[in-house]
């Protein structure tokens, strides 16, 4: 579950955790446009170390770096793939540049693992819904994406009590073959689906209990409202962003095997 | 025979749950494990069947390692009834529920039925045979989660929080079949907050607070030490309560059962007759 532990949010105190969300999330998808638009190993490796910087000022490098342990596993996957596929089309053999392209989309992912990460690190569910609202999205929907967020710990919890009750009746979820061990998935996943459904009729039951929705139009406690370091953040968002595309048109970036070998 | 030895676990939280516990349960003993939410008493439990691995010191079920040995393998001396029976209900009928075990540990198809009609007699579920568990009261989506774990017929039963959720028939029952079972031999470690459920049982108990066992002994001794209680955040059982309020009236200090309350005082009443 330590994929899940990654996007877990703690309260802290922390020139990134203070940052508008609004801004955060136009940033994280600057990375991801970033990402997406280059597949050399080079711009990609930069992109990633340029997470670092807000992992270390957020003090979340623990979480940060469990979440990409998690995320380690379908890292692995998508460069086998890769690899797996460049091998096979191209009549069983394989070039540099091959390796190379199966490495970049694997850091492509990570990239973006890792920028998600930080922002769900760093912003409580509380200030995403508030910056949803305040973009004028329906509060409904707003509630709705939020309630998500905060339950994926519970969840994650509870799926694994519902392990421990099955394997305590004997259930030994890694025996047998690949078809048997996805069958072996059944007792945890029916438990799990019902109690989250029993959960949510519940959740709505007392939410109703308590007004939810008597008037059109609601009040917020807290604003959200931009100060120094978020327009800092959104003008170097803006600066990557035109860098990105700049780079992209008017500039060849040389591959790895380029710089070593030369050719 | 479960053996503990200086037994500490560390989440991967690095929260200490369990600083140093050691302790003995011999075959056929019933034990009450108590204490605030949070002392490690469900953690301590489900190292018990293998579900948790010490951090340090060890575990032995019959004399072998928990360590040494998977949770499948305990599981057949060693039945586990989790709190939250929805957290195990899977099934489309009743039956399948309480099959579910027995196939695990592969059994015969003909023994399967037996222990199938034998687990549901003994909670009186027969009725319900051929239901979907969902559609079951809470009270009896509890006992079905106790007969799918009996059909195997552990030796060792551990129970987390029985009573939550029952009515006072259903704690009579539970505490009727908890006798039965002791009448057969079996051990029995029940992990509970019922403070008056305890007292009716009268079991060997073990006190918890903060990952140690601060009291280990018989129900009426420590049942009845308001300052171990209190640092459990346990009130004494009603009767305890009143014998010591009127402990002026020469009432004895150690009485948490019903009927030797009952004894005393008729003794006391005739004599003033």
């Amino acid at each position: 579950m330590s994929v899940f532990d990654g996007l877990k949010f703690r309260k802290v105190s922390s020139p990134i955790h203070n940052l508008d969300p609004r801004i955060k999330f136009f940033y994280v998808i600057v990375i991801f446009f970033s990402a997406i638009l280059f597949n050399q190993i080079i711009v990609l490796l930069t992109l990633f170390l340029m997470t670092i910087p807000f992992v270390l000022l957020a003090h979340v490098q623990k979480e940060w770096l469990r979440s990409l342990r998690g995320a380690a596993f379908l890292a692995f996957f998508i460069f086998i793939v890769n690899i797996a596929s460049s091998y096979f089309t191209s009549g069983y053999s394989l070039t540099a540049n091959q390796i190379e392209s199966a490495i970049a989309m694997t850091l492509r992912f990570i990239v973006l693992a890792g920028s998600f990460s930080v922002f769900f690190l760093t912003t409580s569910p509380d200030h995403l819904g508030l910056a949803l609202e305040q973009s004028h999205v329906p509060y409904e929907f707003a509630f709705a994406f939020t309630t998500a967020v905060r339950f994926v710990p519970v969840l994650a919890e509870e799926a694994q009590t519902i392990m421990d009750a099955q394997k305590a009746r004997g259930l030994e979820m890694e025996k047998g073959s690949f078809l048997k061990k996805i069958r072996n998935y059944i007792p945890v996943l029916i438990p799990l689906i019902v109690s989250s459904i029993r959960r949510s009729l519940e959740l709505a039951e007392a939410m109703e209990s308590r007004a939810w929705g008597a008037t059109k139009k609601r009040t917020n406690l807290y604003e959200l409202k931009l100060h120094r370091g978020d327009i800092g953040l959104l003008i170097i968002s803006i600066m990557i962003l035109i860098a990105a595309v700049f780079t992209h048109f008017y500039v060849t970036i040389p591959s790895i095997s380029q710089i070593l070998f030369g050719t | 025979m479960i053996e503990v030895e200086n037994l500490h676990f560390i989440y991967p939280s690095n929260v200490e749950a369990l600083k140093g516990i050691s302790l003995n349960i011999r075959d056929g003993e019933f034990v009450a494990i108590m204490g605030q939410n949070g002392a490690g008493k469900t953690t301590l439990v489900k190292h018990f069947n293998g579900l948790l691995k010490p951090s340090r010191g060890f575990v032995k079920i019959n004399s072998i390692e928990t360590t040494k040995t998977s949770v499948a393998e305990l599981a057949k001396n060693i039945g586990f009834v989790f709190q939250n029976p929805d957290h195990q209900l899977f099934s489309e009928t009743v039956e399948e529920e309480i099959a579910f075990a027995l196939k695990n540990f592969g059994f015969k198809e003909e023994v399967v039925k037996k222990r199938i009609d034998w687990a549901m007699n003994l909670l009186g579920l027969s009725q319900y045979r051929d239901t979907s568990p969902f559609l079951l009261s809470g009270g009896e989506r509890k006992r079905v989660a106790l007969a799918s774990v009996l059909a195997w017929n552990p030796n060792t039963l551990i129970l987390d929080e029985p009573t939550i959720g029952q009515d006072h028939r259903q704690k009579e029952n539970l505490r009727q079949f908890i006798i039965q079972m002791q009448t057969q031999k079996k051990t029995i470690v029940m992990v509970t907050h019922d403070v008056e459920f305890v007292a009716e049982c009268n079991p060997r108990v073990l006190l918890m607070r903060d990952g140690e066992i601060i009291a280990d002994g018989k129900g009426t001794d420590i049942l009845t030490n308001q300052e171990l209680l209190t640092k459990s955040s346990i009130v004494l059982p009603q009767i305890a309560q009143i014998f010591q309020e009127l402990s002026c009236f020469g009432l004895p200090q150690n009485i948490i059962d019903i009927y030797d309350a009952k004894n005393i005082l008729i003794q006391i009443l005739e004599k003033k007759k």
